[in-house]
């Protein structure tokens, strides 16, 4: 332990302590920037000045020492503070009530809190035709005007995700965050994950907005607008209305879409168990009868699918084939549910709510998403986007009442329910594959499956007995995870020799969609595994905790699809992969 | 000359060899694509990024935060107009911009044809002709705006007899 003096309180912290976290410890908040607690500091904004034995020190990435004697506020910090800000304000557009960070920005609350009243310095601000936003992703909006270069998306980007699409280009006056060669997004690395999105402190990364669309879709009296809600949307949802993190408000979820004037509410969690049944069926497919290569590996997230065909297309046989648990809402709504309640597919629209950016390009994504003979899903919303929408239309959220989803695609398990953290898509695997190959169920007490539980490290590893035969499992969160994973796969096969793992799970964001860059900010590991166990409340309530003893998914297979891996299972729930360049094409270069 | 896609990869390929095994070597690699291409052609990054194991985003990162580094192929004719002090009080500012409309480039820019490329240079050392232009090796002294067009198409007459 470390002694030292803040503030003229003594404290006593562990070594590596920064001199922010040592501060909090006596209840001193000193302000941040350009810091986020997922990212190593990088102290670009130096905002969080403070006396260190009277030498001007950043908090964020100063480590306590012995002894040390810090004054966190003065009239010479604040002012210095103040400088700063007004320096940030000199090349910040001032288009604060059009912004989509309105209310939910950082930089303005700073400005706010400091009582910034004019703009000292001369503004250096191009124009939107000199320095255009590129929405290219449709999922992603890079606005560089809007960019205080504090470095949290590069290094999400880079570090964390190990994409690579965003770079810091050029230098001095010029120094900008965008693609190599100044490309549009599209045409990069980039997988839409949208972590940058949930990183950035300002609106130079957000979200493309698609919540016009569907206002005018909910208007439209020709239309039969339906809905659906991811796992981990119903444990975030609630922040965005002053709920702590990890409330399950499933109910009052369903309650505010349908006074938004949704004709059906669907919950993605059946979409889930689906899934499980089809994805479960391959595995045994591969791993009892040997149709097809091992490892498997999950399939479930767009990002992980983008980042796949990217960066290892020589894996694509080792993927799932199945679609994602909305594109399988979707592919349902507008050919089960059309023909049960006898209307057109065509005038059936499905919008998705997604912790996700990357799903709005998912329903695009190749010839399959289109299996019903229309888009199969026609907007994906994220968490953040269905917030305002239910903001803008003056319902009340904290205090509706709990209502339920809707037939026939609304019923869900807990195990469609824990697709929303790191480890959850094994787990309602594991729990079926369990039952089909042994024809037994899991103890309950086994339906955990704790060793691939958890976010504190990106990979984790378990075996399993199923039936006298060890199965080899991994399960990585967090793209940049990812590869030594891969790497492990890749040189196994290369030696010719049995690969490490026989099922493999991913998802690009850490914590897994919980953490997904689509969700409410502000995200931190605290409120990851808040959010996670929300999920792990919310399956233990369950009735049913295995795919396959959801009655409504046994209705599914009974009266329309046949069995899983069937010929119409395959046409609707399925997909295929293909090899796609990191880079597009080659950029005009002026230099 | 200029060479094709697949020369320029060729070419940075067997360069590569000896900087593959060398940890830090991206900026000295770089330095010797531009030795042999006269710039840093967006394929060579490819096969750079690839062979070093280095992101695109780091190289590019790297070569747009050096000056030194260029991206396009130099023009053949490389026009340098001096912006030294004498050269800057007697006038330079007329013929650069005379240049930049002439040829509709900026400072460090090559025309779309390939031909010219235009840069900015501090003093040449012969102060005495301020204000100084020089074409590919050829000194112009005392110039003024409207000799712009003349420079300009008595090199393209140059090239096209070439």
């Amino acid at each position: 332990m470390i002694k030292l003096r803040i503030d003229g309180v003594d404290i006593e912290v562990p070594e590596g302590t920064t001199i922010l976290d040592a501060a909090k410890k006596i209840q001193v908040e000193i302000p941040t920037l350009c810091y986020h607690p997922d990212l190593h500091p990088r102290a670009s904004c130096g905002i969080c000045v403070v006396k260190v034995n009277g030498k001007m020190l950043r908090a964020c990435c100063t480590p306590a020492e012995e002894g040390m004697d810090i004054i966190t506020r003065d009239p010479e910090i604040i002012e210095t503070r103040r400088t700063i800000l007004k320096l940030e304000l000199s090349h910040h557009p001032n288009e604060c009530l059009t912004c989509i960070r309105n209310e939910c920005c950082e930089l303005q609350s700073l400005a706010s809190t400091f009582g910034l009243r004019e703009r000292t310095f001369k503004n250096i601000i191009p124009s939107k035709e000199e320095m255009p936003a590129d929405d290219s992703t449709k999922c992603i909006v890079l606005d560089p005007r809007k960019c205080i270069l504090c470095g949290r998306c590069v290094e999400v980007c880079q570090t964390i995700q190990n994409v690579w699409a965003l770079a810091f280009l050029d230098r001095s006056i010029d120094t900008h965050v965008a693609p190599a060669g100044d490309l549009p997004l599209a045409d990069t690395p980039c997988i839409k994950c949208g972590q940058c999105t949930a990183h950035c402190p300002t609106g130079a990364l957000s979200e493309y907005d698609n919540s016009e669309e569907v206002w005018n879709m909910l208007q439209n009296p020709e239309y039969h607008t339906v809905v659906q809600i991811a796992p981990a949307v119903r444990v975030s949802l609630g922040e965005a209305f002053g709920l702590e993190p990890g409330t399950v408000t499933t109910g009052k979820i369903y309650a505010a879409l349908r006074r938004l004037g949704f004709k059906a509410i669907f919950d993605t969690n059946f979409g889930a168990d689906v899934t499980i049944m089809e994805e479960g069926s391959e595995f045994i497919e591969r791993f009892t009868k040997g149709n097809g290569v091992l490892p498997m590996i999950t399939s479930c997230c767009p990002a992980w699918v983008d980042y796949m065909e990217k960066f290892y297309p020589d894996m694509i046989p080792h993927f799932s084939s199945c679609k994602s648990p909305h594109a399988i809402v979707g592919a349902l709504a507008k050919t089960y549910y059309a023909d049960k309640i006898g209307i057109d597919a065509g005038k059936i629209k499905v919008v998705s709510v997604m912790p996700c950016t990357a799903k709005k390009f998912e329903v695009i994504r190749s010839k399959e998403m289109f299996s019903s003979g229309y888009q199969d899903v026609d907007v994906s919303l994220t968490t953040r986007e269905i917030a305002r929408m239910i903001k803008q239309a003056g319902i009340d959220f904290v205090n509706l009442p709990e209502e339920c989803a809707d037939n026939p695609l609304g019923e869900y398990t807990g195990a469609g329910t824990v697709f929303g953290f790191s480890g959850g898509v094994m787990e309602a695997a594991l729990r079926t594959v369990h039952y089909l190959v042994t024809g037994k169920e899991m103890d309950e007490k086994d339906l955990e499956i704790k060793p691939i539980l958890g976010i504190e490290k990106g990979i984790k590893e378990m075996t399993m007995n199923l039936n006298g035969k060890e199965v080899r499992i991994a399960v990585a969160h967090g793209t940049g995870n990812v590869g030594e994973v891969l790497n492990r796969v890749r040189e196994a096969l290369e030696k010719g020799e049995e690969p490490p793992y026989h099922f493999i799970e991913v998802m690009a964001c850490n914590g897994g969609c919980i953490g997904g860059g689509g969700q409410p900010r502000g995200v931190t590991n605290e409120v990851r595994m808040a959010r996670m166990k929300g999920l792990m409340c919310d399956d233990k309530h369950s009735e049913f905790r295995c795919s396959h003893q959801n009655p409504d998914v046994q209705k599914l297979y009974k009266d329309f699809l046949g069995a899983p891996l069937s010929n119409k299972s395959h046409h609707l729930l399925h997909t295929h992969y293909e090899p796609i360049p990191l880079y597009k094409h080659h950029p005009a270069l002026k230099k | 000359m200029s060479e094709t896609e697949q020369e320029i990869k060729e070419k940075t390929n067997a360069l590569l060899t000896k900087w593959k095994s060398k940890r830090g070597a991206l900026i000295m690699a770089l330095h010797e694509i531009q030795g042999v291409f006269g710039y840093v052609p967006w394929e060579a990054m490819e096969v750079t990024s690839r062979e070093l194991g280095i992101p695109m985003a780091r190289i590019y990162a790297v070569l747009t935060f050096y000056n030194y580094f260029k991206l396009n192929a130099p023009g053949k004719v490389i026009v340098s107009v001096c912006d030294g002090t004498a050269c800057h009080i007697k006038g330079a500012p007329d013929i650069i911009e005379g240049f930049q409309r002439c040829l509709n480039i900026k400072d460090g820019e090559t025309t779309d044809d390939g031909m010219f490329h235009l840069q900015i240079v501090r003093c040449l050392g012969c102060c005495g002709l301020a204000p100084v232009v020089v074409i590919n090796g050829k000194t112009y002294g005392k110039t003024v705006a409207t000799d712009v067009p003349k420079m300009v198409n008595e090199w393209r007459q140059k090239m096209a007899e070439a």
